[in-house]
């Protein structure tokens, strides 16, 4: 388990002030010129020696993400915060955002300068009305405070934050969606390329990032890209917040090393399955978007990025659902089809349509009433929608169908049998 | 499902006259300021937000003219971003517009029974307003609280680790314009680990 000592997320449940006065008992804001004295390259060097890969889904390298930004393009380079938090399971920047903005703060400083922005956009879900309240204040005691702003904690640069509150389109989350949606359009993703670092917010150099990649990297610095890198294993290295949620008798956000075991995750930190874990059935790993796990996986598998791929599924958002034996499997997935069908921008025909249709299947699936020949004829409009779209929204909806019949097809063929049965 | 952010209509039977509130007048040059000059009409979705709020919960077509007066766009640009954010309503809703998280991790922990509670107490179906106007009941997406499902968002608040009992609470005292505590209602602090058992 995860030792106190390395723990960033200091106040991760609220217990303390998170207010400023409260951040600085917990180390935040201390030396942050020093960090910013490093420079930017030898920040970036830091971030991508510490192995940190993107906490938002993806898992892309954070500090090559930062080194794509270019040195000088003679425009305004911008940083924009990616918190419109909507993975279904995910609640994590959430928590860091209402229990500890100035960690997210003093991480925007650092990223900022470390990419040569001057501006700082944080878009966060519309939905977060008092997680945006809370972050608001920081920022206003951050700019009061000189930590931000001109001359910002004393270092020469200038840094402006803005929050930028969304309105309930969990495409924003994709990041040439968020930054139309930032200019003031309707949230459809861009083609890339070209991609955000070349051409982003209003055409200049842009990187968006995840709130808990952001807020982790100040930690980094401060402690040593060697301290964050041998925390979990290689490639898949440091802290990570989880959330489990479903069938658990504690549902809880929790700080845990990267590749903890999942059974260990959710038997220490999450009070066990309810029923216990023989009556476990499957767990979504990493939010709505990836394949489920049967039990006799979840039995072994570990949570980072290359052990949960190496199951086809993923590590996400790290938002672990998990479902004891009595849940519908098939509603269970044919809610989240739900969601993809309510979230689908429009844009491309694969995914506006292939969503409603695979939406309407599952909820006859839940029945049994279907064809068997259905089956296959449903996995094969999700090959024709994965990978076929603009952005991966397309292929979000087709993996947890997928997954679904990759682990549970006999249940599926059951319901058809006992259906034509009743029929019968 | 009807809901009222999902419609695509502009609604015909109300078109008060909107203009902005002299507080509402402040807010948006403050707003404004947060983008580059020439970029304003980045600041559409913060000031439909407040024409929404102004506008009692919902945005009439006078007040999207209006925000596209204030920002120098085209009356269309706006409606294309009312009707595609699901958090602005194109029609009237009641005094607390209750939505209810309907994706698995809330239906697993029974966001169903939360619905049918609403549905009975407020003698409505979903996507419909009482006939009080106190309530408007819909069924939403995930609204990223999954640690402390199943949970309710009713206006700008959010209602946590709710049951059938505990909800029900909360509408009778909205009912009755009592306070009530927002967040968790088992009285755990945000999403930590220790919480009380059912049984």
């Amino acid at each position: 388990m995860l030792k106190e000592k390395d723990k960033i997320f200091k106040n991760l449940y609220g217990f303390e002030d998170w207010k400023l006065e409260g951040a600085k008992k917990r180390g935040i804001w201390s030396n942050t010129k020093e960090l910013i004295k490093m420079g930017s390259e030898k920040i970036v060097e830091e971030i991508k020696n510490s192995q940190l890969r993107g906490r938002g889904g993806a898992g892309f390298p954070a500090g090559l993400k930062w080194s794509f930004m270019p040195k000088d393009s003679g425009k305004d380079h911008y940083l924009v915060v990616n918190a419109d938090e909507s993975e279904p399971g995910t609640c994590k920047d959430r928590e860091i955002m209402r229990n500890d903005p100035h960690l997210l703060l003093e991480g925007c400083l650092v990223a900022a300068f470390a990419m040569h922005a001057h501006t700082c956009y944080i878009y966060i879900r519309g939905e977060y009305y008092s997680e945006s309240s809370n972050l608001q204040k920081a920022i206003d005691e951050a700019y009061t405070n000189n930590l931000i702003g001109k001359n910002a904690c004393g270092t020469g640069w200038d840094l402006d934050i803005y929050l930028h509150r969304g309105a309930g389109a969990y495409i924003c989350g994709e990041e040439t969606a968020l930054l139309e949606s930032l200019e003031g359009k309707k949230g459809q993703p861009r083609l890339k390329p070209p991609f955000p670092a070349g051409a982003g917010l209003y055409g200049c150099p842009t990187t968006v990032t995840n709130v808990e990649t952001i807020a982790v990297s100040p930690t980094i610095l401060r402690r040593g890209s060697k301290w964050f890198a041998n925390l979990g294993s290689a490639n898949n290295t440091g802290t990570k917040i989880f959330s489990v949620s479903g069938h658990v008798n504690n549902p809880c956000n929790v700080e845990e090393e990267m590749g903890i075991p999942l059974k260990d995750l959710i038997e220490k930190h999450a009070g066990g399955v309810i029923g216990g874990w023989e009556n476990l059935l499957a767990v979504i790993p990493g939010g709505a978007s990836v394949p489920l796990l049967p039990k006799s996986i979840c039995d072994t598998v570990k949570m980072d990025f290359d052990s949960l791929k190496e199951v086809q599924s993923g590590l996400g958002t790290a938002a672990v659902i998990v479902m004891n034996k009595s849940t519908d499997i098939v509603e269970a997935i044919a809610r989240l089809s739900h969601f993809y069908k309510h979230e689908s921008c429009g844009q491309c025909t694969p995914c506006r349509e292939g969503t409603g249709w695979m939406y309407r299947m599952m909820e006859k699936m839940i029945h049994g009433n279907v064809e068997h020949k259905d089956i296959d004829k449903i996995l094969d409009v999700t090959k024709q929608i994965e990978g076929h779209t603009i952005c991966a929204l397309g292929d979000a909806a087709a993996w947890p169908i997928q997954g679904l019949f990759r682990h549970f097809r006999p249940e599926i063929e059951k319901r058809i049998q006992e259906r034509s049965r009743r029929v019968a | 499902m009807h809901h009222p952010g999902t419609n695509n209509k502009v609604y015909k039977k109300i078109n008060d006259n909107f203009e902005w509130s002299s507080e509402n007048f402040k807010k948006i040059s403050e707003i404004i300021k947060k983008y580059p000059s020439n970029r304003i009409q980045s600041a559409v979705i913060p000031l439909l937000d407040l024409a929404q709020r102004q506008n009692n919960g919902w945005l009439s077509k006078n007040s999207m003219e209006k925000v596209a007066e204030t920002l120098s766009m085209s009356y269309i640009r706006v409606l294309e971003v009312a009707t595609f954010y699901s958090m602005f309503n194109l029609e009237p809703i009641g005094k607390n517009f209750v939505q209810i998280c309907r994706t698995t991790p809330c239906w697993l922990r029974g966001s169903d029974k939360l619905s049918k509670v609403a549905q009975e107490f407020c003698e409505t179906n979903i996507g419909e307003t009482s006939d009080d106007k106190k309530f408007t009941v819909v069924e939403v997406e995930c609204l990223g609280a999954c640690c402390n499902a199943p949970m309710v968002q009713i206006n700008d608040d959010y209602y946590e680790d709710l049951d059938e009992e505990s909800f029900k609470k909360i509408l009778q005292d909205l009912k009755n314009n009592k306070s009530i505590n927002v967040g968790s209602q088992i009285g755990r602090k945000s999403s930590q680990p220790e919480r009380k058992f059912d049984a």
